[in-house]
């Protein structure tokens, strides 16, 4: 028994492990707790990562009906900040920093000249300083990037000191409100006041932690920047709470999914515009207008012409799943390609991901996915596929 | 009744001239939750190595391979309903197809079960 889909989707890139070689492999500051708990470790973005713990399905509905912990600490954290910061990072991302309020965070792109999408990424005002992060695949390249582009007097600092952990799910609020955080200052927020997309600072038994109300599962829930020698004792904490358990890769995968957001290096790369990635909300008005980002030349032509493709998602009938690199045939004609796909959990059925011709994008529209050489009919529905139940 | 392994993790079990064929336990492991079992024709003829069946888990579709020639005589049917008995009884109810063999010969390349799980202590 082989692997029959190729082997760079995503969950295959999961269960392959053979192929990359263990001893490049960076460990993360939660290592030996996620092995503790029995989780599968396997190479994901340079580093040894729980894919799963007691298995996808049973940690996905976990997180939908209680709340998840997830170590993201391969994800790039970075804070930039300096004198022109606001201007250098403008000319950098389709995002208007002048209607982000302190203790905002927003979701943006990162393009290259040609429009094409290097990065997506969370970006948050920290009091003047912008909390940046990345993805972990690409952090290394966004760096440099952001390196290159930057000013000398914006100064670019990268947290690799700092864990990320994601609670996510219907009962994170009522998990870490139990943890007792204190706002870092008076003036900062409670927890129970932050609402979706908003950020501030706490302590946590005397340890500084940063807390954003958001994340990847469509779920209300937080993302928890701590520093590495905190997370250990952080994590404990959080799964002594009866509606915490912790959650592999796979289960992340399976529920940004079903929430419509895409994954990078899947659903977006260099070669998709945000236009027909259907991530236009990210081309902030203002800069809509005015241009004067990295690629805007592109990116606004495609606005304002029209998309010749468009991200959709597919809702596929039956039970086999359509996985990355399917193509997508209307009658004989081929019309796209599957950029994610698998199994629901929560639908029991499968559902998919794919970038198809514009005239085939419609919600509603019939088409067929060839899965290794059969027809299995499917339909474009709206994203997301499971409703977000966001705190707002 | 005897059982062999292949290398590709998929087990047979010889009672006279039909065999009963599945994917290992150790298989299911590594595949996690499994969705959904696409399941050969019966009555169709296989060759060994031919890719007879496909397991889809959650994270990926991995094709089974039949590890004998022969005809395909039934095919588990519970599986279009609880495809989880491949997870929960790889080795037993979680079998995929019988088959009468035409080779019998080729038996002789496969792992007996001591062997095979010395190999995958090695994987």
């Amino acid at each position: 028994m082989t692997e029959g889909a190729p082997d760079t989707l995503a969950g295959a890139r999961l269960l392959v492990t053979d192929s990359e070689a263990p001893e490049a492999l960076s460990n993360l500051p939660l290592d030996a707790w996620h092995r503790q708990r029995g989780a599968r470790m396997v190479p994901f973005a340079g580093y040894a990562m729980p894919v799963q713990y007691e298995g996808i399905i049973a940690e996905h509905l976990w997180t939908r009906q209680h709340a998840g912990l997830f170590d993201v600490s391969h994800m790039g954290q970075l804070e930039i900040s300096g004198e022109g910061a606001v201007a250098a990072l403008e000319a950098l991302l389709p995002i208007d920093l002048s209607t982000l309020k302190p203790g905002r965070q927003r979701y943006s792109l990162l393009l290259d000249e040609d429009g094409g999408i290097l990065d997506d990424l969370m970006l948050a005002d920290r009091d003047g300083t912008y909390y940046v992060v990345v993805n972990g695949a690409t952090k290394w390249d966004d760096i440099a990037h952001l390196r290159e582009h930057l000013p000398d007097e914006v100064t670019l600092n990268h947290l690799d000191e700092h864990a990320l952990l994601a609670l996510q799910g219907p009962e994170a609020a009522r998990a870490l409100g139990a943890l007792g955080l204190a706002p870092a200052f008076p003036r900062f927020p409670q927890l129970a006041e932050l609402k979706f997309m908003q950020a501030a600072p706490f302590t946590w038994q005397g340890r500084p932690i940063g807390v954003s109300r958001s994340g990847y599962t469509g779920e209300d829930g937080f993302e928890i920047s701590v520093r590495g020698e905190d997370v250990v004792a952080l994590a404990d904490a959080l799964c002594a709470r009866p509606e915490v358990k912790p959650i592999g890769l796979g289960a992340r995968d399976s529920l940004r999914l079903e929430a419509g957001l895409p994954l990078y290096g899947h659903d977006l790369s260099p070669e998709t515009d945000p236009a027909e990635a259907d991530l236009t909300f990210a081309i902030n008005k203002r800069r809509r207008a005015e241009g004067g980002f990295l690629g805007a030349d592109t990116v606004l032509r495609a606005l304002a012409e029209g998309v010749k493709r468009k991200r959709v998602g597919l809702s596929v009938d039956g039970r086999m799943a359509a996985r990355e690199g399917a193509k997508v045939f209307a009658g004989e004609q081929e019309v796209g390609t599957v950029t994610s796909g698998g199994f629901s959990p929560s639908l029991e059925r499968p559902i998919a991901m794919a970038y198809v011709a514009a005239g085939h994008a419609a919600a509603g529209t019939r088409l067929e996915i060839d899965v290794r050489g059969r027809r299995i009919a499917a339909e474009v529905v709206p994203m997301p596929f499971v409703p977000h139940r966001y705190h707002r | 009744m005897t059982r062999y392994f292949s290398k590709d993790h998929e087990w047979i079990a010889i009672d006279g001239d039909t065999a009963t064929v599945g994917i290992t336990d150790y298989a299911q492991g590594q595949l996690g939750d499994i969705t959904f079992v696409e399941l050969p024709g019966e009555g169709s003829s296989v060759g060994k190595g031919d890719s007879v069946s496909v397991v889809d888990s959650v994270k990926a579709a991995s094709d089974v391979y039949s590890p004998v020639s022969g005809t395909v005589s039934a095919v588990n049917q519970a599986l279009a309903d609880t495809p989880e008995l491949v997870n929960t009884a790889a080795e037993g109810d979680g079998w995929l197809w019988k088959m009468t063999l035409s080779e019998a010969t080729e038996l002789d390349a496969l792992m007996d079960e001591a062997a095979y799980r010395e190999y995958v202590d090695g994987l």
